[in-house]
């Protein structure tokens, strides 16, 4: 720590720090548009220039740009003189010249960083009488919308997207006063980042298309903390609400998960709550109909219905942790069952095992950043779960820096490390069946088929430690890998092993954990990083429910079934599903969106999605999350668990009734000690700042006496939330509450998503108060050092034969994700990916259908090829609405489809 | 499609060069040599040939003066505008230039015999004002000068 002077007051920095960073994170306000915590600096726009003085009898100063100095001992800086105030003022006017001033019909008005930084330079009267240049804007896709006009030449959109991202289709154009951000032509954003664009760029260009649908300005939202439902990384959101219908939904940082940055899926996902056929009405089965009826009447139908018989009861791994408990204690727990696949079932069980009682490290989203050497195992991670793969490119840069520090260039000097790193290469080995887009930094990526991948990581266990148990049997060539991958991993002091549910082979994951055992010692903790297909299914693996392929096969059911926010076609073959679903009499099926499961049902509850519920989800790392309504939906559609409350109470006369969310949870830990940290993520309902609730709607929340006068001119009584200390309009308190309640970032000059800065306890770094979610398993104290054994290694294809291993696809694959409007459209025709000669062999071309023939069933899909991937596999779309293919990975063949 | 030609001469460009990917430059000189200017396709065939994608390719091409992304004429006249050949009148004889083939800064004419592109300084301005014609330096021009220039690029 060093002593420095800020306008004569006197603080302790940090020395080597950015002056601007250090700045912002004490509180100084200094403008500045091209510096972003997560990118560094570059120095590109002149906007954060101060004053620094050479010692205290220097009275003229020079003018310095703040983003690029260092913080060094005795520094006398003035971010107040004037004439650094006057620079500032002007590099805002010259920005301005070509900006069309059209704040009023622009998406970007009201969050604006460039309305925020104008005023706080206090530049107010245009001077320039010259003609604007102008730009034809470009066709970018279903997610962003382009208006270049706005355009302040800041570079952070192509820094994101180049840089941190690893985009290739967005560039800057030209030069001079004539510089373009877009494509070389007019189409789709090729990376899965795209809509971060949305908030690192600090004017109107790049916008949120799906919310121009449905446009509404920030301060008009009603907002809540809530958590994406569309993968098992649990990253952290702020859905909001304007009249019953979900408008956007935006990032909510969190330190240790995901940062400043969505993925696409997440972001652009959540257009399926507003559709049409959405379940919204209590229904129950007359004959082939499903009608509507009331509350009242369906309680007493269920009652009687379900009164005589056993009951059995479907949980779901996208259904809250309190919702799946509430089915749990209502049916018992020898009743309740998990409600996925045999084979994900066996994930789970083994993935939970290795969490409790071997010494493994799980690292967060942040820490995979921090890796010194990674290995993908098998696994697409950018498609089954994407925001991971963009921490993991992280670690390029985290080389670069380190790299770069060698020659004492500051970390933060972001263009500088890049440039000093040129094309060097990410610390990590990819070994997949195909083509992935982390290959680009991979400084080594395998082909192999799936298979082999798991031999490879039984081997690759043993080379690195010889406990690991041996596996004889292996091509030659692989040796030279083998050793070569082991002493990278070896000398790494942080190395970590990634893969995760996309591959669908419960192998994998023993592999994966077995190089973790293999590498742990004294002085070295390896990182295990693997990630389930859902938002809760680590929930609904603490829960430990049954297997239900176990029932499914022997067709050994009781009468009466529960099924909770689930679609068993996406987990069952359909004759199989079918054949289950019939032996029921009664089917009592909750739920917020219509699937094929819906047809079965003789009973239908419309439950909320995320953003109109409350409860918990635990990501795939083992972090509870607390997620709360965005708004009140409209009656009857309420949380799953507390219409299994309600049903509970309506049959057994006792209990279940939980008013409001912390019963739920009080009575859930009495039950499951695992579920105590649940508790505590968040104040309970009745905490209050000031005597006051927290307001989900900001200060200028417009219209409010008047949004319901079509139906009373009388101002209706604000819905009460008894789940959260939060207040669905404005009144309330509306400073920086505990960062679990943090719904919007908004400070006094900072309208934009950069009052963020002021929420944090440093720039960049954790929240005020540490940042919400706590971990519910945390490795044994005494964990055994042990091994999977060593799997029978599937014998050889057939002549003809290959592997077909599932593709996940970040546009595609998710549930509900691929019911949204824009996903829909970025989303690809199912296919299945061969090498060209396999092509060759069976007389197919690119876009040809294919027939695949496995397990005595046939599925026709579209051909891509991939001259990079193993011949010996082909890749099959998984979870496509038009096909499921639920048993992937199989043994199976492929042949042209005949024209007629 | 790169020509058999132009893809040997970008490779013995390369040969120099770090990594194809620093090859962007050289690669869109040696098409244009060939092509006269840079299309759409001319973009695609590079970044197919170094393996970067359009949009790079692209993003480089439209930073350098001297690549052109529209078609130009048979011959280039690139006159200087900048501070020396300034004071010593090109304002007033570019416009002249200009008005003599009909078109203004930017344009080509209608039988593709010329295009006009302002410079900043040629790096003669001893001799200014000056322009180049193609691969030739045309130095202390008056308005007689320029026309006579001229009729030698047919
Ligand atoms: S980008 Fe910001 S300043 Fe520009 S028009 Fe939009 S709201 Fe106004
Ligand atoms: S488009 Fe936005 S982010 Fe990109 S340079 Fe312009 S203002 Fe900056
Ligand atoms: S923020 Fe410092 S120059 Fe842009
Ligand atoms: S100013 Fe014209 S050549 Fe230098």
């Amino acid at each position: 720590m060093v002593n420095i002077y800020i306008d004569g007051i006197k603080y302790q920095a940090e020395e080597g720090k950015n002056l601007l960073d250090y700045c912002l994170s004490v509180g100084l306000d200094i403008p500045y548009f091209c510096f972003h915590p997560a990118m560094g600096s570059v120095g590109a726009c002149r906007l954060c220039a101060v004053k620094m003085y050479k010692d205290e009898n220097d009275t003229r100063g020079k003018i310095i740009m703040s983003c690029v100095q260092p913080v060094q001992d005795g520094m006398i800086i003035s971010i107040e003189d004037p004439e650094v105030k006057h620079f500032r003022a002007q590099v805002i006017e010259s920005l301005m010249n070509n900006h069309p001033h059209d704040c009023p019909i622009c998406d970007e008005g009201g969050e604006c960083h460039l309305q925020d930084m104008t005023v706080m330079t206090g530049h107010v009267y245009r001077r320039n009488r010259f003609k604007k240049r102008t730009y034809r804007n470009q066709y970018l896709g279903p997610f962003i919308n382009h208006e270049m006009n706005r355009c302040i030449q800041c570079y952070r959109c192509t820094r994101f997207y180049r840089e941190y991202a690893g985009g290739y289709d967005l560039d800057v154009f030209g030069i001079h006063s004539r510089v373009f951000f877009g494509r070389h032509q007019d189409g789709m954003l090729e990376n899965e980042f795209s809509g971060n664009l949305v908030e690192v760029c600090p004017t109107g260009v790049f916008t949120d298309k799906t919310l121009k649908k449905h446009y509404t300005r920030k301060w008009d939202l009603s907002t809540a903390p809530s958590i994406c439902e569309h993968c098992s990384l649990g990253c952290n959101t702020i859905p909001g609400e304007r009249y019953g219908k979900l408008r956007r939904i935006r990032n909510r940082y969190n330190y240790d998960v995901n940062g400043y940055f969505l993925c696409d899926r997440g972001r652009f996902g959540y257009e399926y709550v507003n559709r049409e056929t959405r379940i919204k009405k209590i229904k129950a089965r007359f004959g082939a109909e499903l009608q509507d009826t009331t509350e009242d009447e369906i309680l007493d139908k269920i009652t009687n219905a379900f009164e005589k018989g056993k009951t059995l009861g479907i949980g779901s791994a996208r259904a809250s942790v309190e919702a799946n408990y509430a089915l749990n204690k209502l049916v018992g727990a020898e009743n309740f069952y998990a409600g996925i696949s045999g084979k994900d079932h066996q994930i789970l069980r083994n993935y939970l095992d290795i969490l409790r009682n071997y010494p493994v490290n799980v690292p967060s989203m942040k820490e995979t950043e921090e890796a010194d050497y990674v290995l993908v195992l098998g696994e697409d991670i950018t498609h089954s779960a994407p925001r991971l793969a963009l921490s993991l490119r992280q670690t390029l840069m985290k080389k670069a820096m380190d790299e770069a520090a060698r020659v004492s260039i500051p970390r933060w000097l972001d263009h500088a490390v890049r440039e000093f790193y040129q094309d060097g290469k990410a610390p990590m080995t990819t070994i997949t069946p195909y083509n992935t887009k982390l290959d680009d930094v991979a400084s080594k990526s395998l082909r192999l088929n799936p298979h082999d991948t798991v031999k490879f990581g039984f081997l690759l266990a043993n080379r690195i430690n010889n406990d690991a148990p041996a596996v004889k049997d292996y091509p030659g060539e692989w040796d030279e890998w083998l050793d070569q991958l082991a002493k990278a991993l070896i000398n790494a002091k942080k190395p970590l092993i990634v893969s995760g549910w996309g591959n669908g082979l419960e192998e994998m994951l023993k592999a994966a954990a077995n190089i973790t055992q293999a590498l742990n010692g004294e002085e070295r903790k390896a990182g295990l990083f693997y990630a389930l297909p859902e938002a809760n299914s680590m929930g609904l693996g603490l829960l430990e429910g049954n297997d239900l392929s176990g029932i499914m096969e022997t067709g050994d059911a009781p009468e009466n079934l529960i099924i909770l926010e689930n679609d068993l076609y996406r987990h069952f073959d359909k004759v199989q599903a079918d054949k289950f679903f019939n032996q029921f009499k009664n089917i009592l099926l909750i739920d917020h969106t219509e699937t094929n499961t819906t047809d079965h049902a003789s009973f239908v509850l419309p439950s909320g999605v995320t953003a109109e519920s409350s409860g918990t989800f635990i990501n795939t790392e083992g972090r509870a999350q607390r997620f709360y309504k965005a708004y009140i939906p409209e009656a009857p559609v309420m949380d799953s668990w507390r219409w299994l409350g309600r049903i509970e109470n309506h049959l057994k006369k006792t209990g279940g009734q939980w008013n409001s969310l912390d019963e739920c949870l009080a009575e859930l830990v009495k039950g499951y000690t695992v579920f105590k940290p649940l508790t505590e993520l968040a104040p309970p309902s009745g905490f209050r700042i000031n005597g006051e609730k927290v307001a989900r709607a900001p200060h200028r929340y417009t219209g409010r006496t008047s949004m319901h006068a079509h139906k009373n001119v009388h101002e209706q009584k604000p819905p009460q939330d008894e789940d959260a200390p939060m207040s669905f309009t404005m009144e309330g308190y509306n400073g920086t509450p505990p960062s679990s309640l943090v719904s919007h970032y908004w400070k006094p000059g900072w309208n934009s998503v950069q009052a963020l800065n002021k929420y944090q306890q440093e720039v960049g770094g954790p929240m005020h108060d540490g940042d919400p979610g706590k971990r519910v398993i945390e490795p044994t104290d005494n964990p055994k050092q042990q091994y999977f054994k060593v799997p029978v290694f599937e014998t050889k294809t057939e002549a003809g034969e290959l592997y077909l291993t599932p593709v996940p696809h970040i546009f595609g694959s998710g549930e509900m994700s691929s019911l949204s409007a824009a996903i829909r459209e970025a989303t690809p025709e199912p296919y299945v990916l061969i090498h060209p000669n396999v092509a060759g062999q069976n007389d197919l071309n690119e876009d040809d259908v294919a027939i695949v023939r496995a397990n005595g069933k046939e599925w026709k899909l579209k051909v891509k090829t991939d001259d990079k991937m193993a011949d010996d596999v082909a890749g099959i779309t998984t979870g496509f609405r038009q096909s499921y293919i639920v048993e992937l990975p199989l043994k199976g063949n492929i042949e042209k489809q005949e024209k007629k | 499609m790169l020509s058999e030609q132009e893809k040997k001469e970008i490779a013995e460009e390369l040969e120099h060069l770090p990594r194809k990917t620093a090859g962007g430059l050289e690669a869109l000189r040696v098409v244009q040599k060939y092509r006269s200017w840079i299309s759409d396709e001319a973009v695609s065939d590079i970044s197919e040939y170094l393996g970067m994608s359009e949009t790079q390719i692209d993003g480089l091409a439209s930073f350098y003066n001297l690549i052109y992304r529209k078609p130009v004429g048979r011959h280039v006249i690139l006159f200087c505008d900048s501070i020396s050949c300034w004071i010593k009148n090109a304002d007033n004889l570019q416009e002249q230039l200009g008005k003599h083939l009909g078109i203004k800064p930017g344009e080509t004419t209608s039988d593709d015999r010329f295009t006009l592109i302002p410079v900043a300084c040629l790096g003669a301005c001893d001799k200014a004002p000056v322009m180049m014609i193609d691969d030739d330096l045309h130095v202390n021009l008056t308005e007689e000068k320029i026309k006579e220039i001229l009729e030698q690029y047919k």
